[in-house]
């Protein structure tokens, strides 16, 4: 089912604004030129081949990646002006990463729990209730013990998902959260980001799952060397995309 | 004094063994506590030559991290590019043997043991710590900072506890190095057992004999060590089993997988 309302430019409801972003690594310009906007209960997918810039913009977007242009805004609010609201920001801005990056050191649960109790201040009475509520949702409970090592990439990727879920963000950045994964494995984790899509998650995905995009999106963008070049419905992009860049990039992969 | 070489050796064994005793008890006092605070040191330098700087930081502080950087850096080179033995020398005849003047002989001499190793293995250490700290994976880091930890947090919370586990051999590593060469450290009289054993080697000129139970009990003591870091390791390594909960709903229901079960089960789980 495709969800066709793409939202009217009213930014008083805009969760981010990124204006004229930029990001160069030395002499490589890597985002030239990016501006969007994602609304509350939005699924943006960004599509495009690799070296488009996808990644780079979802990091500058939570800061791992410093921009070196343009602004974010976060409920109007520029968030490179001020470094001290950094981390109360990206504990609003949820991050799931194509490696995971669940702790080691830390079992599912403490995975969960260490950031709500360090960042949110919560009890850790109140913090394994919530972990364990979002376990149970992902279909991790059952491992809330194991240690990231003795787990499946799919069963890892799941307990990201709850770790970023424990910190209840308004928005959650998926970068390629499935291009790691064996290709059995993929499949549960997409059904994981399908029930978030269903529960009105915010969500900014960065995939190559194009059937996924096609099928959740409320709206995707065709990045292509550094810029937006198309951004539209989903049945628009995937089968009438007005640019030609676009139609080669579906194409090439359909 | 017998003539034969065991028989020597039990004579030395019977007439010094307090010596030998009080040596051995210094050497292990000193070299732990050096290392200990060696380490101390190290992890100090170590994080602060880990501080990350932005682009958009205040130039009084990209400035003041370059400048400590400059200075710590310069106390990593000087200390592990000069001798223990040679340190030791500058170090007490440049002002430590006076500093501590006000002690009795034998403290004196423990006190500035320990300053020394505490001072040329924080240099070792610092380095080991950093590399620790950088061999563990970026996206550790990162996950740590996009739930919103600061950078303190994460590190303490997430990179550091990794870092520790990785460089625990190296850090056992640098005790066994201090037990052996506190030995150094009889250029400065510290009573340890080397210096015992030169002074038990004197009285009856049997140095072969003295300096055979020496080696001995070098080796007991880094042996020991060695294994008991052995056994540290493995308990830093965490718990091989974990128990599988039923649903929340009906969480009574659980399964215990342990090590010898997975083998059994066949590699279900990874």
């Amino acid at each position: 089912m495709s969800n066709n309302n793409i939202n009217t430019n009213n930014s008083s409801n805009a969760i981010l604004d990124i204006i004229n972003l930029e990001k160069r690594f030395g002499n490589n310009l890597v985002i030239r030129d990016i501006s969007m906007s994602v609304f509350e209960g939005e699924v943006v997918s960004i599509i495009g081949s690799s070296g488009a810039g996808k990644s780079t913009l979802l990091r500058c977007i939570n800061l791992l990646e410093e921009p070196t242009g343009g602004d974010i805004l976060f409920h109007g609010k520029s968030i490179l002006t001020d470094r001290k609201s950094v981390s109360s920001y990206r504990a609003k801005v949820g991050m799931v990463f194509q490696q995971f990056n669940l702790f080691n050191n830390m079992t599912v649960l403490q995975n969960c729990v260490v950031g709500q109790m360090k960042v949110l201040g919560r009890s850790r009475a109140e913090a394994e209730e919530t972990a364990k509520m979002y376990l149970d949702r992902v279909g991790m409970y059952a491992f809330a013990d194991a240690l990231p090592r003795q787990i499946s990439g799919g069963q890892k990727q799941r307990a990201a998902i709850a770790r970023t879920l424990c910190m209840n963000p308004e928005v959650i950045l998926f970068d390629e959260p499935t291009s790691a994964l064996d290709p059995e494995m993929v499949g549960e984790v997409l059904s994981v980001m399908r029930s978030l899509v269903k529960g009105g998650m915010t969500m900014l995905v960065v995939t190559h799952e194009m059937g996924f995009a096609r099928e959740v999106s409320s709206r995707v963008i065709f990045m292509d060397s550094g810029i937006i070049e198309e951004s539209d419905t989903p049945d628009v992009i995937f089968t009438s995309p007005k640019k030609e860049r676009t139609r080669a990039f579906i194409s090439s992969i359909l | 004094m017998p003539q034969t070489f065991f028989g020597g050796v039990s004579f030395i064994l019977s007439k010094y063994w307090s010596l030998f005793l009080r040596g051995t008890a210094i050497t292990l006092v000193v070299s732990l506590t050096g290392t200990i605070f060696g380490f101390l040191i190290g992890l100090i330098v170590a994080l602060l030559r880990t501080i990350p700087v932005h682009k958009t930081d205040k130039p009084l502080k990209k400035l003041s991290v370059r400048f400590l950087s400059f200075i710590l850096s310069s106390y990593i080179e000087i200390f592990r590019g000069t001798p223990m033995i040679v340190q030791a020398m500058v170090i007490y005849y440049g002002g430590l043997s006076k500093a501590l003047s006000g002690l009795h002989d034998v403290y004196k001499g423990i006190a500035a043991a320990i300053i020394i190793i505490s001072i040329n293995t924080g240099a070792y250490m610092a380095e080991i710590i950093r590399g620790g700290i950088i061999s563990v994976d970026p996206g550790q880091m990162e996950g740590a900072l996009s739930i919103g930890m600061t950078y303190r947090q994460a590190m303490f919370n997430v990179v550091f506890p990794q870092a520790i586990r990785n460089i625990m051999p190296s850090i056992g590593n640098e005790f066994v190095v201090n037990i052996k060469d506190s030995s150094v450290l009889n250029v400065i009289s510290v009573a340890e057992l080397y210096f015992m054993s030169k002074s038990a080697a004197g009285a009856y000129l049997r140095y072969f004999e003295v300096f055979f139970i020496t080696a001995v009990i070098y080796f007991i003591l880094t042996f020991t060590v060695t294994r008991i870091l052995r056994v540290i390791e493995r308990k830093m390594e965490g718990k091989d089993s974990y128990t599988i909960h039923g649903s929340q709903s009906y969480s009574k229901a659980s399964i215990h997988i342990t090590s010898e079960s997975k083998s059994i089960i066949g590699g279900g789980l990874k």
